[in-house]
This record gives C-alpha cells, sequence and structure tokens, in this order.
C-alpha cells in the first residue's frame, strides 16, 4: 500500500517527481488529444504519475471486482469446502458436475419461493415506495422559507445514515412484540401486535423501512431538478393566467419528468436486490416463506449449508439476469434521450 | 476562471429572521392558508416521523428502571435522567470493546478509502491523458455486475483475511460512485490553474495536495462522510469473516441485544435482580450507534446536492 497514502506536506510531495519540469514533459499540455502527434512514450512520461496513482485503486478493483468472477466455475461442481482450508485449493481439486447445480435448483421449490418473494418486494417497492420523495420534493420545493427548508431537509436526509441494523432496532421498538404499538395496545385493554414478524405483511414492513430510510434521502435528485427551473417559467405561466396547481401541473412536473423516468428505468435494472441486508435481518423473525429472497437463498445454502456449488448456481442466475437487466434498462434510458450510465 | 464554478457557494438569499419569507415576486398570488396549513401539517408529520421514535429511544435510554417500569415499556415522557446505562455500557466488558473495534475500523477504514479514492480520482480527471479511458472503464463495469457473494467469500477466505479486521475494510473499500464524483469536482477545477502550478514546478502529487485538494473541500467532506458512515454501519462482512465473538463491532453486538433480545455479557445478572433495565441498555446501544451519524451529518448536509451531482452529470 506504499502508493495509498497521500503525502502530508509540499515537501514529501515532490519527491516522487523526479523528472523536472524543465525537461519538458509537464509542459506538453495534456488537453491535446491527438495522440498521433505525441510518441506514446512521451505521453507515458507525462502521465505515469497519473497512472500511478490509479494503480492502488486499479489493485483493489482487479482483486475485489474482478477475480471473484473466476470463482464462479463452483457453480458447475461439487464443490468441497473441507478438502483445504484455501478455497482456490478446493476449487482446483473439486469435481466438475456440468449443470447438476442449476438442474437442482429449477426443481427446487424454495428457490421458486424466493423468485416469486424478490419479484412481489420490487413490484410493492416500486408502487409504495417510488411516489413519496417526488411528493417530499414538492412539498420541500414549495417551502420558501430558507430556515425551515433547511431544518426539514436535515431531519428528513438523517435516517439515511442510519445502518440497516438500527433503522430495524427502531421499528422494532416500535412496532415488535414489545414496542410501542403493543404497549399502547396492552394498556387501552387490547392483545399486544406483533408486527415485525407476521409474514402476510412482510413487505410492507419491509416498503415501511426503505421509506423511512430512504425516502428523505430521494428528494435530493429531484430538488436539484427543481431548482434548474427557470423562474421566468413560473412568471410567464402566471402571466397566462396559470394558478398554482396548473404550474405544478405544466412547469414543475415536466421538469422532473426525466429525472424520474431516468430514475424508474434504473430501478428496475436493478430489479432482483431487493434489500439483502435489511432482509436477511429479519429473516429468522418472520421465516423463509415469506423472509427468502434471491440474495438470502444464496446466503443460506452457501454460508450456512455450506452448499457452495448449489449457492454460487443460484447466485449466477440473479447476477446473469440483473446484467441483462441493467443492460436492458441503460438501453431504455439511452432510448429516452438521456444519459443514465453513470447514475447511480 | 481561477476557481472551479462549482465550489463557490450560491449566494444566499439572507432572511431577517427564519420565519420572515423572502420577497415574493410580483405574479406570484399570495398563498392561501388552507395551503399553508396543509403543507404545515404534511412537514411536521414527515419529521415527527423520524423525531418521534428517535425521541423514544432516546429517553428510555436515560431513564431509570424504575420509570420504565411505570411507563409499562417504552418512555414518552422523562422523568429524571439517568446515566446509569451508559456507565455500564462503557465501563469496559462487550459494548466498550465492540465501540472501540468500530471506531478505530471506521477511522482506518475511511483514511485508507479517501486515500486511495482521492488519488485514482485525480488521476482519471485530466482529460486526453494516457490510459486514463481504459482505467475508468474498467471501475464502471464494475457497476453493472457483481461476481456474487459466494465467489467473493472464497476469495477473501482464500486471501486469508478471515478473523482479520482487513476483511472489513478491503473488500468494501472503495466505492466506484464515490469516486465518480471526485472525479467529475476535480474535473471542473480549471486546467490553467494546475498547468500554471506545474510551470512554476509542482509535481502532480504536490498539485493534488496544495491546489485540487483545497479547492475541492466540500466534495471530500461530503465523500468522507459516505465512506465513514459506510464502514460504522456495517455488519455483514463481521458475520461472514470474523468468527471471534470478542471481534465484532458495534453494529454486530447491537443485532444480538436488540434483535435477538440476548443481556449483554456480563450484564445479564444486573438485568435479570432489576438493577438494571435490559430495555434501557437496548437503547443505550441504539444511541450509541446513532450518535456519531447524527452529530457529523448535519455539518455536511450543503454540501450534499453538490456532492450528488457533480459526479451524475460528468462521465
Amino acid at each position: 500500500m506504499a502508493n495509498s497514502t497521500v503525502p502530508r506536506s509540499g515537501a514529501e510531495a515532490s519527491t516522487p517527481v523526479k523528472t523536472p519540469v524543465a525537461s519538458g514533459d509537464a509542459i506538453v499540455a495534456r488537453k491535446e488529444q491527438g495522440s498521433g502527434r505525441l510518441s506514446l512514450r512521451l505521453r507515458f512520461r507525462r502521465d505515469r504519475v497519473l497512472i500511478l496513482m490509479t494503480l492502488p485503486a486499479l489493485l483493489l478493483v482487479l482483486v475485489f471486482n474482478y477475480l471473484p468472477i473466476l470463482g464462479n466455475v463452483v457453480a458447475f461442481q461439487d464443490y468441497d469446502p473441507y478438502i483445504s482450508d484455501n478455497g482456490i485449493v478446493s476449487i482446483l481439486h473439486s469435481p466438475f458436475v456440468g449443470m447438476e447445480n442449476f438442474q437442482r435448483i429449477f426443481e427446487d421449490a424454495a428457490f421458486w419461493n424466493a423468485v416469486q418473494n424478490t419479484l412481489v418486494l420490487f413490484i410493492i417497492q416500486l408502487v409504495l415506495f417510488f411516489p413519496i420523495p417526488v411528493l417530499l420534493a414538492l412539498l420541500i420545493n414549495s417551502v420558501v422559507r430558507p430556515r425551515i427548508r433547511a431544518v426539514a431537509q436535515a431531519v428528513l436526509y438523517l435516517p439515511h445514515f442510519f445502518s440497516w441494523v438500527l433503522v430495524i432496532a427502531v421499528f422494532q421498538q416500535m412496532f415488535g412484540g414489545a414496542g410501542m404499538l403493543s404497549q399502547l395496545l396492552r394498556q387501552n385493554g387490547h392483545d399486544g401486535l406483533n408486527i415485525m414478524t407476521n409474514p402476510d405483511t412482510f413487505a410492507f414492513l419491509i416498503t415501511a423501512q426503505s421509506v423511512w430510510k430512504d425516502a428523505g434521502w430521494g428528494i435530493i435528485v429531484f430538488l436539484a431538478a427543481l431548482a434548474s427551473v427557470p423562474q421566468d417559467h413560473y412568471e410567464a405561466a402566471a402571466m397566462d393566467g396559470a394558478g398554482r396547481w396548473r404550474r405544478m401541473w405544466h412547469v414543475t412536473l415536466p421538469a422532473l419528468r426525466p429525472v424520474i423516468a431516468l430514475l424508474l428505468v434504473l430501478r428496475v435494472g436493478d430489479a432482483l436486490t431487493v434489500g439483502f441486508e435489511q432482509i436477511l435481518l429479519q429473516r429468522d423473525g418472520v421465516g423463509t416463506g415469506a423472509g427468502e429472497v434471491l440474495d438470502t437463498f444464496v446466503w443460506w445454502n452457501g454460508v450456512r449449508n455450506q452448499d457452495f456449488g448449489y449457492a454460487a448456481a443460484a447466485g449466477l442466475i440473479k447476477g446473469v439476469v440483473s446484467i441483462g437487466l441493467v443492460l436492458a434498462a441503460n438501453k431504455v434510458a439511452h432510448l429516452m434521450g438521456e444519459q443514465g450510465v453513470y447514475k447511480k | 476562471m481561477w476557481e472551479p464554478s462549482q465550489d463557490s457557494e450560491p449566494v444566499q438569499q439572507k432572511a431577517p429572521h427564519w420565519w420572515t419569507a423572502p420577497e415574493r415576486p410580483a405574479w406570484e398570488e399570495e398563498p392561501s392558508k388552507a395551503g399553508l396549513a396543509g403543507k404545515g401539517i404534511a412537514l411536521s408529520f414527515a419529521c415527527l416521523a423520524v423525531v418521534f421514535p428517535l425521541w423514544i429511544v432516546i429517553v428510555t435510554s436515560l431513564s431509570s428502571r424504575k420509570t420504565i417500569d411505570e411507563a409499562g415499556g417504552l418512555v414518552m415522557v422523562p422523568k429524571g435522567i439517568t446515566f446509569v446505562a451508559y456507565r455500564e455500557l462503557l465501563s469496559g466488558g462487550q459494548v466498550t470493546r465492540a465501540t472501540i473495534v468500530s471506531l478505530l475500523v471506521t477511522l482506518v477504514g475511511t483514511v485508507f478509502s479517501m486515500a486511495v479514492s482521492v488519488l485514482c480520482a485525480y488521476g482519471l480527471s485530466r482529460s486526453g491523458s494516457l490510459a486514463h479511458r481504459w482505467i475508468l472503464m474498467t471501475m464502471l463495469a464494475t457497476m453493472f455486475f457483481s461476481a456474487g457473494l459466494i465467489p467473493t467469500y472464497l476469495l477473501v477466505q482464500s486471501l486469508g483475511l478471515t478473523d482479520s479486521y482487513l476483511a472489513l475494510i478491503l473488500p468494501s473499500a472503495l466505492s466506484i460512485f464515490n469516486i465518480l464524483v471526485l472525479r467529475g469536482f476535480f474535473m471542473g477545477i480549471s486546467q490553467e490553474l494546475i498547468d500554471a502550478a506545474r510551470i512554476d514546478g509542482a509535481g502532480d502529487f504536490r498539485v493534488l495536495w496544495q491546489i485540487v485538494m483545497p479547492l475541492s473541500r466540500a466534495v471530500l467532506a461530503v465523500i468522507t462522510l459516505f465512506y465513514a458512515v459506510g464502514y460504522w454501519s456495517a455488519w455483514f462482512n463481521a458475520s461472514l469473516y470474523l468468527n471471534d465473538q470478542d471481534m465484532m463491532p458495534l453494529q454486530n453486538v447491537m443485532i444480538q441485544l436488540v434483535q435477538k433480545q440476548e443481556a449483554p455479557v456480563g450484564l445479564g445478572q444486573a438485568i435479570r435482580t432489576g438493577q438494571l433495565s435490559g430495555l434501557a441498555i437496548q437503547m443505550a446501544v441504539m444511541v450509541m450507534a446513532l450518535l456519531p451519524v447524527a452529530i457529523l451529518s448535519p455539518f455536511v448536509q450543503k454540501h450534499f446536492k453538490k456532492g450528488m451531482l457533480t459526479g451524475a452529470v460528468k462521465g
């Protein structure tokens, strides 16, 4: 990690660059893209420090994002974790079984249950979560007093920075068997109510948690879009006799439309990921009937059951379908004239 | 253009008092009383939905066993404040250790992530430089796929990171999104300024440290917060790669104490005999988990929008 620390002072900073500027390479402007003019060697001399700077990050990405792709071969193996403590050695010595893991998966009712739960959660989250940040942004945007606005934003952003463990703990204290709601019900002579372990309402519970945690944060993008609407559009609309609501409908909402469309498309591209940590934390409480999604299915079979080949196969299916969805979603984004690829 | 345009704060409208609205444009009609009331109620409701549960958690954590018993559990109205739960938790033992672990992992991890990310972002930010397109594409591509949980798990295990705190830092050290945000910001810094510094004899490291970074304080603050919150909130990698219960960070201990309703090691006796309230202990752990985040994030708040957008716009 020698390259990873930023030099603490200017004196240290100057040492890595041995070539003085006078030699000429630094003065070659990088703006000139005509690589034909400059030889590769000259460009390398000029830019080698920049390349050096990216190496630590590049190394991390190659090791932790690209290298594991090769590990997906266990999906085609009867992987035996007990051959060696070292996973790579185990992979080299485990027998290949072709598509056997995939066959087992497609015959496994638990897998299809997980697929179903994933899709149901995705749709419920899309319908119930998605409109809330838009509405909140419209609300905040209509508040003209800057202080109130700043305080409301500070409060609404806050839960985004809480961990899922904390969010679920808060929900448990509110809606669990010993939570606030049960306590109030009991004190008024009713039975307690444990929403946290009810499989029938689990999808809505998950959505409520997502809304509590991230709906406030979601308004940032919309607020930025709203801030970019020129004020004279509103003035012109008002001159033409449009009231508040008509101005919102004809000026404000059209300004949000590209952002909404883009976020929708990207969300669809990520459809199979429905909140892994959040659901894993509550999977045992609510049972696998409602609480098992694709990601937790992989975790359970691999990490807990040590059936690595099987779990990796399920993960691979999810991964391949996800890539397809992401690419398709981005294609749609491009067709809509949006530059969506770099947006998270 | 000696300063990047993003770095200069937009001129805020100076309101004389917080309830005084800025002047309404002549064409805008006066807001109706009902409209104002409706907005006020909606906004208050949204904010209360966030604040009310936190209030209960904080108040209960500061309540004595007696107050909690009288309230029948959670306390809404504080009756006297006691720090006994915090004192017990922080006087050594499981939660103290977990808090220290979390603080150290967050500190070391954030410094490491920031160093690697800032270097990489600057290295990729000078347009026309050799190979930067290729390196950028290599990184961007990872936003479209994930190698999968099982292969990653096997890799981390093979690298010998199991039962090491490196397993909590290295596999999740980089967020490509954060690097893009930093890079987008660095790209906005004028090339003339950098060229001038280079002609004066500064190398790339020096340009980054003495020119680019001081001009990017806002975005650096945002990204530091993002990374720090990521490390502070993480629990899954610890549950995967750490076997020793004594090594667990705070979030994992919170899962045991709150979700699984276990008593903290060493305090079970005091809770059973009624000296301590198990509920107050749970709440105190939750407050300890939320406190650093709740204190830090409002300071960085005014830069969020800027941070979120610079990275998104420029590829």
